[in-house]
């Protein structure tokens, strides 16, 4: 029994009911939001630790044994989710606490981001596919309110094409494991691995596998199931992007990942093969349509289509190097893209509006954050020293070792297209001069106070920092994630640590 | 005759009558195909496990395992787990459009293209 796996899973639902509990109290439902977050980070360190001491941790629920039983089990790849997962929580819980209005708060903002992260630990410690599907479930119904928080109209929009495609990718998932059951009689992941190679109708397994696909693939908006998330990740409140733009795409990621490298093995030849096409294309068309935005929510959001494209490349080309290269890329995918939210928030402070022709001017006005939006927009972009030269770097030497030269070009050029994408944000919301005029004030309106604004550039500094931490002190990351790498391929260590030693 | 071909075609008839109410431009038609999905994957998981009828999966007094050929009662607990998810989630999916028609004014997919690119 080990209490750390089924930890990250207990925190964001305990805080998310204390939250609810004081629905009256704003302030109250302020510190439960921070605190929720640093007990969720506490408990993924806690958990990373305990899995790199020992390996696979699982906990069986109510004490019955697997497969009988409900199963949380964490790998390293499980265990860095999570903390990842707490971290932004952490994050983004403390850049509210200025952005959200009272009126996005009183309707229930604070436990609906704690049930969000309840969520989505959940998704990344279960050990059980259906429980996947009921975990996607619980954050999906957190993601929906919050996206139509406030309730405007592009909100309401936005969120009609949300809701659609994810329930219909929801949906397909529920199809893809009623069909798993039919025909391996068990719903364990670990047990599906260790059955997966007897199975006799081998062709019938593939299909399944590639509805699984499909479904995930949806949830991390990959080319061509992406539309939903252009439509709507620009419209809610800037706090709700960022978490969004953290967390919810990694989570299809991350069941991509774990069903192709533990469970779906068996036909590489049709897997493989569709994942490295759809990486491309996923690479390719989101940078692509950013490039056509001029909004800068939408070119961030397009973004994180083409970014999706790179994971899913490192999976696809299925080489210890390469898998520990979706790792990180998830790892700094996450921090880099956050932050540029948030920094999307400051600067709406600043001017009142999103838009790229009407911003300008920032730089002779907000030095500081000028510098941060450098160093998260070049580290996208993937220049040394930061983070995303890292990553990049594994995956396209993951790509020269198996020689898949034609994947490694269209990386390369993404990288390009994200740079000039970039720039174009910097030329024309922070370097040209203000179209306002002169003499226009620095500031609109809803400036917060020097306390407010504290509040406000710590988060945003922390993630910049650990951009450039990720690239310059590469090390513990870069062993972390070949570990993890490895630990991934190596699946019969994986089902031995949860069904015991009388598993094959 | 067993009954499994028969739930495989009304599931077959219940996807494809989904995805043509989903291709639809009204919200309503939307939110009914997508209930229908719902049923129908649910009716596919009932279908794939296997049918068996008139035994109920009970252990007999004094002893530990079931005698003879029982139902499987997985399935069953998947589904009404399925189906409560999908309860509250097309509940909300409900209230969405209702509140999309006040706020846009029309019931029809083609007037909410602002957010898209």
């Amino acid at each position: 029994m080990r209490i750390e796996v089924a930890l990250p899973v207990i925190i964001p639902l305990f805080f998310g009911a204390l939250a609810l509990a004081f629905w009256q109290w704003r302030g109250v439902q302020r510190v439960v939001g921070v605190v929720g977050g640093l007990s969720l980070t506490a408990a993924g360190v806690w958990l990373l630790v305990a899995v790199w001491k020992d390996g696979v941790l699982a906990m069986h629920m109510g004490g019955w044994q697997a497969p009988f039983g409900i199963v949380l089990a964490a790998d390293l790849l499980s265990a860095t989710m999570v903390l990842l997962t707490g971290v932004m929580g952490l994050i983004v819980a403390l850049y509210s606490l200025v952005s959200m209005t009272r009126d996005h708060e009183r309707f229930g903002y604070h436990p609906l981001l704690q049930l969000l992260l309840a969520g989505v630990a959940g998704a990344f410690l279960t050990g059980d596919i259906f429980n996947l599907y009921v975990w996607i479930e619980v954050l999906l119904v957190a993601s929906f309110a919050l996206l139509i928080l406030g309730g405007e109209r592009a909100q309401m929009e936005g969120a009609i094409k949300y809701v659609t495609l994810n329930l219909v990718s929801s949906l397909i998932l529920l199809a893809a494991v009623g069909l798993t059951y039919g025909l391996f009689g068990t719903l364990n992941m670990a047990e599906l691995a260790a059955y997966m190679g007897e199975a006799e109708n081998t062709g019938l397994v593939t299909v399944v596998g590639v509805l699984f696909m499909v479904a995930f693939a949806i949830k991390a908006a990959a080319f061509p199931l992406f539309f939903w998330l252009p439509a709507s990740y620009h419209t809610p409140p800037v706090a709700i992007s960022a978490i969004f733009a953290a967390l919810l795409t990694k989570v299809g990621v991350y069941a991509l990942i774990r069903f192709f490298t533990l469970m779906f093995t068996e036909a590489p030849e049709v897997t493989q093969n569709i994942l490295l096409w759809g990486s491309g294309f996923t690479m390719l068309v989101g940078v692509l349509g950013a490039a056509a935005q001029f909004e800068f929510r939408r070119i961030l959001a397009f973004h994180s289509v083409s970014q999706i494209g790179y994971i899913i490349m490192g999976l696809a080309l299925h080489t210890p190097l390469a898998l520990a290269g979706s790792l990180l890329f998830i790892l700094h995918h996450s921090i880099v893209k956050t932050n540029l939210f948030l920094i999307s928030g400051i600067s709406y402070f600043a001017r009142g509006t999103h838009e790229l022709k009407d911003l300008g001017g920032l730089y002779r006005t907000h030095p500081g954050l000028s510098v941060l939006f450098l160093i998260s927009a070049l580290s996208l972009a993937g220049l040394p020293p930061l983070s995303g030269f890292l990553v990049k770097l594994m995956l396209v030497r993951a790509g020269l070792e198996v020689e898949a030269y034609w994947i490694v070009a269209i990386a390369l050029i993404t990288g390009l297209l994200t740079f000039y994408s970039m720039v174009k944000i910097w030329a024309e919301a922070f370097w040209k001069a203000d179209p306002r005029g002169e003499q226009a004030p620095a500031n609109g309106p809803a400036w917060p106070g020097r306390g407010g604004l504290w509040l406000l550039y710590a988060p945003v500094a922390a993630l910049a920092a650990l951009a450039v931490l990720m690239g310059v002190a590469a090390e513990p990351f870069l062993q972390l994630a070949m570990a993890a790498g490895e630990q991934m391929l190596d699946v019969d260590a994986y089902v031995e640590a949860i069904l015991g030693d009388d598993a094959r | 005759m067993t009954a499994e071909p028969l739930l495989a075609i009304l599931v077959g008839v219940l996807f494809a009558t989904a995805t043509y109410l989903m291709l639809r431009r009204s919200l309503v038609k939307l939110v009914i195909g997508l209930i229908l999905l719902s049923n129908a994957a649910n009716l596919l998981i009932f279908a794939t496990s296997g049918l068996t009828r008139g035994a109920p999966p009970l252990i007999p007094e004094g002893m530990l395992t079931p005698d003879g050929v029982v139902a499987d009662p997985l399935p069953q607990a998947l589904i009404l787990t399925a189906i409560v998810i999908s309860f509250g989630v097309l509940a909300f999916a409900v209230v969405l459009i209702h509140r999309a028609y006040e706020v846009v004014g029309a019931d029809d997919l083609d007037e909410m293209k602002d957010t898209d690119t």
